[in-house]
């Protein structure tokens, strides 16, 4: 009783309620953030953290359904830690720190790393460009359909690039007719 | 006229090569490339178990807390040259390793006082588990864990446990596969002893 007269002799009546107020909002606050830490994490919490990590004493076999002991250890490691509250990435930081990269089903996005990432995307955009280049060559080199009888020449012209050839086949013609 | 038009041709015919050169040299470089790739990659994978005569590779430890070679809390291997080294990679989850665990304690106990080191790799153990384990066994000499499993790549193992015998010259003496045996484990330490 002493103790609150103090306090209402150093501070109003109505702000000694609100700093009680909020006081009491922080401690249900706090309560309710450790009731949740304190909620048993689910097989599908860790199934989920675990699907993103490779067994690498078994190679190519996801964590979430490796049967080996040591991955039955790491999966009890990785409920450990989602129950200390970190996340999925921290997870699968702290893993690739320990046991490299080579445990996590995606590679990051750094160094030599970036070469599997973004090769398969330039290898495609620059073939899909010279792939097309390829084909619009072929069309020009394409020969010009052949002059029905009666038909004007102009329709039989080949192109310029075609010149040497019809240079040669006149030449052979000609060769021909001197023969004969 | 005529000189106009033979003329055009010509310069379209040297473009074109010059198109083709340039997608050949591309071509070239896409192949060398994939190659150079490749063979990167076969490199990595075909690294060899580095074996008895040849010089141990170097690496990092970060020791576990309580696990330290004289108070250090890192070192590396090159620290200890001048010793007898026996470096065992071993796992909580490995059944093995618990065959061979007493004797290498014991025999640590028996030689720590003539210029031999014993060092533990944990491989690829969660780490809560690896001090159980060491607590389990009484272990005392110095252990580290395998960060980043480049301590496993650069000596090759292909499993735990794995034993390698290092002599004072850093020399390989003699590789483990396996539990190591009483047999073993006195002979080789005791001729590098000698050496």
């Amino acid at each position: 009783m002493k103790q609150t007269l103090f306090l209402t002799r150093i501070m109003p009546p109505y702000t000694l309620r609100s700093t009680i107020t909020a006081i009491g909002i922080l401690l249900l606050l706090l309560l309710a953030q450790t009731a949740v830490a304190q909620q048993p994490v689910t097989d599908d919490q860790v199934n989920e953290v675990a699907k993103g990590l490779y067994c690498p004493v078994c190679e190519s076999t996801p964590l979430d359904v490796c049967p080996t002991q040591a991955c039955i250890d790491w999966r009890a490691q990785i409920r450990d830690l989602l129950s200390q509250g970190q996340t999925e990435e921290q997870i699968q930081a702290y893993f690739a720190r320990q046991f490299g990269d080579g445990v996590l089903a995606e590679p990051p996005r750094r160094g030599a790393n970036l070469i599997l990432w973004f090769f398969p995307v330039v290898a495609v955009v620059v073939g899909g460009f010279f792939f097309s280049r390829y084909l619009r060559g072929l069309k020009l080199q394409q020969p010009a359909p052949v002059a029905e009888p009666g038909q004007r020449q102009e329709t039989a012209v080949l192109p310029p690039t075609q010149a040497p050839q019809s240079d040669y086949i006149a030449r052979i013609e000609a060769e021909l007719r001197r023969e004969s | 006229m005529s000189d106009l038009s033979t003329a055009r041709p010509a310069t379209e015919g040297q473009t074109a090569v010059k198109k083709n050169r340039f997608t050949t040299l591309f071509m070239w470089l896409a192949i060398a490339l994939i190659l150079g790739l490749s063979g990167w990659g076969l490199i990595n994978n075909n690294r060899v178990r580095p074996e008895a005569g040849q010089a141990a590779p170097d690496f990092d430890m970060q020791f576990f807390n309580g696990y330290e070679w004289e108070n250090a809390t890192e070192a590396t291997l090159a620290d200890m040259r001048g010793k007898v080294i026996v470096l065992n990679f071993w796992a909580s989850w490995c059944v093995e390793c618990r065959v061979e665990a007493d004797l290498l304690e014991q025999r640590w106990q028996q030689y720590r006082d003539q210029g031999v080191v014993f060092l533990g790799i944990a491989y690829v153990d969660a780490e809560p588990n690896s001090l159980a384990y060491l607590q389990e066994f009484n272990v005392t000499y110095p252990n580290a864990p395998d960060l980043g499993t480049d301590i496993a790549q650069n000596y090759e193992i292909t499993g735990v446990p794995e034993t390698f015998f290092i002599g004072r010259d850093g020399q390989i003496a003699h590789v483990q596969i396996g539990p190591v045996s009483e047999r073993v484990l006195d002979g080789v330490i005791g001729q590098l002893i000698q050496e």
